[in-house]
């Protein structure tokens, strides 16, 4: 399959993302913010970084780049769509997941191995995952706090929505210690901590992230 | 021309860490009494002509669509006086 990985202005983990599409046995085509088409990719992978340098709101100016246009309404006819970190702030801002980042309640930036617990994968970035599957990545944050209101938390708890959970220990603040959620469908993913930083044992903590980029393959084949 | 004034405050209800370091500061810099501070933004925009109803609906949407986030923070449009 062909998955797309879209650079901003600012975005830091293009690359590595690209290289975990490869690895996960897929072919990355790279996407610029400037663009009007996807250039015919099967899914998108929006990176973290520093999107516009978080001017404003981290996301809030990359939702309105001609490429998310595409990827909005490509993301609502059922394109796979993959948020990590920076990404999972512009799906929020985009509304096509919801809630909202803030920064972390202890106002530092966070670096660190996370464990998390996949809770749904039933979604088209973790079918690779058993339920309940306890992998180790990277988190890396400064604004991963997850946060929305009382009744948007019940709705994705009740409808499995909440994609990963941090162990352990809570890294930002988030509520319910939330790492993850999709949206109803399933194919739009937003995800704070970075697995395209653990898919191989040469650097980082493992190779536990690379399911999030062998899944699509799977529910392809399967 | 004419000054509209956007302000942005995260609602209530949502924590406010860059408040409560400014607040945590306070005491250490021999300020005593401030019971709480969240910090916001202040947004100033400067229009052509007269800020009519119609001008002002509009900020109202650049608002909501752009410079907040109504997921987490309220917003408050007024017209500053040109004095």
């Amino acid at each position: 399959m062909k998955i797309g990985v879209v650079t901003f202005p600012g975005t830091l983990d293009d690359v590595d993302a690209q290289r975990a599409v490869r690895i996960g046995g897929n072919e990355a085509v790279a996407l610029w913010h400037g663009d009007h088409d996807l250039q015919g990719v099967d899914a998108v992978v929006l990176p973290g970084g520093f999107s516009y340098g978080d001017y404003l709101r981290c996301g809030a100016i990359s939702r309105f780049s001609p490429v998310m246009t595409e990827v909005v309404a490509a993301a609502e006819k059922g394109m796979p769509v993959l948020g990590i970190c920076n990404g999972f702030q512009i799906l929020c801002e985009s509304h096509l997941l919801p809630g909202a980042l803030i920064r972390n309640d202890h106002r530092k930036f966070v670096c660190r191995d996370q464990v998390l617990r996949i809770e749904n994968n039933r979604t088209a970035w973790t079918s690779a995952y058993a339920e309940n599957q306890e992998i180790t990545v990277v988190l890396k944050n400064g604004e991963g706090s997850y946060v929305a209101d009382e009744a948007t938390l019940e709705m994705l708890e009740g409808e499995g929505r909440v994609v990963a959970r941090y162990l352990e220990v809570n890294p930002n603040g988030s509520l319910r210690d939330i790492a993850g959620i999709t949206n109803e469908r399933g194919n739009v993913v937003g995800l704070m901590p970075h697995p395209e930083h653990a898919i191989e044992e040469l650097c980082g903590p493992g190779t536990e992230g690379l399911g999030f980029f062998t899944s699509l393959v799977e529910s392809t084949f399967a | 021309m004419a000054r509209v004034v956007v302000d942005v405050m995260l609602k209530p209800e949502i924590l406010d860490p860059q408040g409560k370091a400014v607040q945590g500061a306070l005491p250490r810099l021999g300020f005593d009494g401030v019971l709480d501070v969240r910090q916001g933004k202040r947004f100033e925009l400067e229009v052509e002509g007269e800020v009519t109803a119609e001008r002002l609906a509009e900020i109202e949407k650049i608002a909501e669509t752009l410079l907040a986030n109504p997921v987490i923070e309220d917003f408050t449009v007024h017209v500053e006086d040109a004095s």
